[in-house]
């Protein structure tokens, strides 16, 4: 197990590299100046320009680039803005904000996309079904920008201006977890609505299984039978949906950010793109590649919790 | 989920005995599908009787609806699709169609247990198999779970799995296959049912453990008197360990018998067609195909007797009228028009 750990992480190194480097080439054939993009419409002093230029390599071949870059990264530092402030500096806080709004929308959609791929499995057919499959069209058509300013409309404000409840924040992260209710809710959208269809799929296909008509001819109660015998079968690869979704949360998160005033990863890094502060994009790119990596790691970890025919040696 | 009424059989335990009844009667049942296209009758009036400690075979091609009368008598079958529109199944005595879904499940695993052909399928690949042989005491008897465990080693034992206590808390994938059917067959004798059905319990294993497997089924039966329906279309094993054989055609009894009588004698061109199969070691595990032509589809059944498009012996009233099942003695039934003429050797 430790060693497989091991394994993978060494495997991960690789797949770092490949990726930063790719978006690195990306960024670097992104169109415009950065030294221009600095100074706006005005004029740039030449001098100043080839400082800039030679201080950030620009002149070098892309991969020679790349390699300071690297070699920076291994030393934990991701580099300086064409603005002078190290990237840590402003990357700090905003992860966190990040994460936390993804972990929300994660909880979220385990607990509502599955309860309700759950419900919809049992009632296969019936008026309770068909609701939720409708709901789930919904889901995925309404747009994040719609159901974000509706959200924030009904449940922030509407709520609070009729009946007192001022439960939920619609804006800024001053409420600890609870400003991030909202938000999780707008971010999680789309995927509440694939997971309850994935826990449906699964569900009814595990009770189809013939160890759940073992479990039936043995006298299990019904209860039994759903709550233990097949209910850890089909939540084997709903797990994987929700170790890659979390990734996809993260870098998804601009609009959610945007709406709901959120100072996180995701407005940075579209700024930055804007900008064109090349070593901000990168770098929060390389993170969130870390980050996707350390999640599927441990979705497979819990495979083999889940599953004892998985074994890691 | 601990049952209340643990001890509490349903049934008077000694009803079995008391005059004709036997322990399981199979009466005009009736089984049917409901499709996409349309009403599949898996079952046709099928009736079949066994008393405690007999062995019967049920025999028949794939899709003649076996497994589906089988389920039936456990109560596992999906409703819907499947509808019982007609028939009784008595167990000593009580016609379990008319118990509600909670007495049934009482009778399921403890009075009735049931084992299955596949049993990497049927055994739950999350759970050690020492849970799931401990599970009918803990959930049946409220045993704990330490002593539900020692009863779980101590039928591995029964079961001569070897080093049980060392594999208890193995995974049903970490056994051979005759390894996994005998824990399927350990979970099924835990309660000590007085019915066992065994459907098809050896056609996915090879040879040899097919013998040992049907050894083992048998000793247990003669140590606890139980009644055994065991399902195949294996003709060597019939012979070796069953009473009597109900032969399965088309969702119908076409025979009925006691085995030596069937294999001196047959009474339905089916099940003389059927002995008349030669046996191939290389074919094992295959169906049987020494009859000519295909099985009936239920979707569109032969009119008359279903066997008439099949059958050497065919006259034309077999194309028109359905054969009702013929007593042909006290033990002994054919569904054929001709089955005097079958027996005498004068048909065709
Ligand atoms: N769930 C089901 N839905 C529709 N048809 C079914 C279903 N289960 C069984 N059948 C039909 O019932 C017939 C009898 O099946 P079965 O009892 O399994 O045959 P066998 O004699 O091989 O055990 C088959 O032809 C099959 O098509
Ligand atoms: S009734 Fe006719 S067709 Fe059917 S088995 Fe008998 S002889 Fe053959
Ligand atoms: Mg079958």
């Amino acid at each position: 197990m430790g060693r497989y750990v091991v394994r993978r992480l060494l495997q991960a190194i690789p797949v770092l590299l490949g990726t930063t480097f790719l978006i690195f080439a990306l960024v670097y054939a992104l169109p415009g100046d950065p030294i221009q993009a600095l100074a706006g419409d005005r004029a740039v002093d030449p001098i100043f320009r080839a400082t800039m230029r030679e201080m950030f390599h620009l002149d070098d071949p892309l991969i020679v680039q790349y390699g300071y870059y690297v070699q920076g990264i291994f030393t934990g530092d991701f580099g300086m803005t064409f603005r002078g402030v190290p990237v840590s500096t402003i990357f700090e806080g905003k992860f966190q904000v990040t994460l936390n709004l993804a972990l929300m929308a994660l909880v979220i959609e385990a607990i509502v996309g599955v309860g309700l791929g759950l419900i919809a499995a049992l009632r296969r057919g019936k008026a309770a079904d068909t609701a939720i499959l409708a709901f789930t069209l919904l889901l995925v058509s309404v747009p994040t920008l719609v159901s974000g300013f509706v959200l924030q409309l009904v449940l922030g404000v509407q709520l609070k201006t009729s009946t007192g409840i001022d439960f939920f924040p619609v804006a800024g992260t001053s409420e600890g977890w609870r400003s991030y209710l909202l938000p999780g809710l707008v971010l999680a959208g789309t995927s509440i609505a694939y997971l309850t269809r994935l826990t449906r799929t699964s569900l009814m296909e595990t009770l189809r299984a013939d160890y759940v008509r073992t479990a039936i001819a043995k006298g299990m109660p019904r209860r039994r039978v759903l709550g233990r015998h097949a209910l850890r079968n089909s939540l084997i690869p709903l797990v994987t949906y929700l170790g890659a979704d979390l990734g996809a949360l993260m870098s998804g998160a601009v609009i959610t950010e945007t709406i709901f005033n959120l100072n996180g990863i995701g407005r940075q890094l579209f700024d930055s793109v804007y900008l064109s502060e090349n070593s901000v994009v990168v770098g929060i790119v390389t993170v969130l590649v870390l980050i996707f990596i350390a999640a599927n790691l441990i979705v497979d970890l819990l495979y083999a919790v889940l599953d004892p025919r998985i074994r890691y040696e | 989920m601990k049952n209340p009424s643990v001890d509490t059989h349903l049934l008077p335990a000694d009803s079995g005995t008391i005059g004709t009844e036997p322990l399981l009667a199979v009466d005009n049942l009736h089984v049917e599908f409901t499709t996409r296209q349309g009403v599949v009758r898996a079952v046709n009036g099928v009736s079949y009787a066994l008393n405690a400690g007999e062995t019967l075979a049920v025999l028949g091609e794939s899709g003649s609806g076996k497994s589906v009368t089988a389920q039936a008598i456990m109560g596992i079958l999906d409703m819907p699709p499947a509808r019982v529109p007609k028939g009784e199944i008595r167990f000593r005595g009580t016609d379990l169609l008319k118990l509600s879904e909670n007495q049934r499940s009482q009778i399921r695993g403890q009075q009735i247990a049931m084992i299955f052909q596949d049993a990497l399928s049927a055994l739950n690949p999350v759970f050690t198999v020492g849970w799931q042989i401990a599970e009918m005491f803990r959930v049946h008897k409220g045993m704990s779970k330490k002593d539900s465990y020692t009863k779980a080693i101590e039928l591995m034992d029964r079961v001569r799995i070897p080093a049980a206590r060392q594999r208890v808390n193995d995974y049903p994938h970490q056994f051979s296959g005759g390894m996994r059917q005998r824990i399927m067959i350990a979970m099924s004798i835990a309660l000590d049912p007085d019915l066992l059905i065994a459907d098809e319990p050896t056609t996915a294993l090879d040879v040899t453990v097919q013998a040992q497997i049907m050894e083992l089924l048998a000793e247990l039966q003669r140590d606890s008197n139980m009644g055994l329906i065991l399902i195949t279309h294996d003709l060597g094993v019939v012979a070796d360990v069953a009473d009597k054989i109900a032969v399965m055609y088309g969702g119908r009894i076409v025979e009925n018998a006691p085995v030596h009588d069937i294999y001196r004698n047959p009474a339905h061109p089916y099940t003389k067609g059927l002995l008349e199969s030669i046996p191939r070691v290389d074919m094992k595990g295959q169906e049987l195909y020494a009859i000519k032509g295909l099985p009936p589809n239920l979707l569109d059944m032969p009119t008359g007797c279903a066997f008439h498009p099949r059958c050497p012996f065919r006259q034309d009233n077999c194309v028109t009228d359905v054969p009702a099942l013929h007593a042909i003695s006290g033990t002994r039934s054919s569904a054929c028009h001709y089955w005097r003429e079958v027996l005498d050797g004068t048909a065709g």
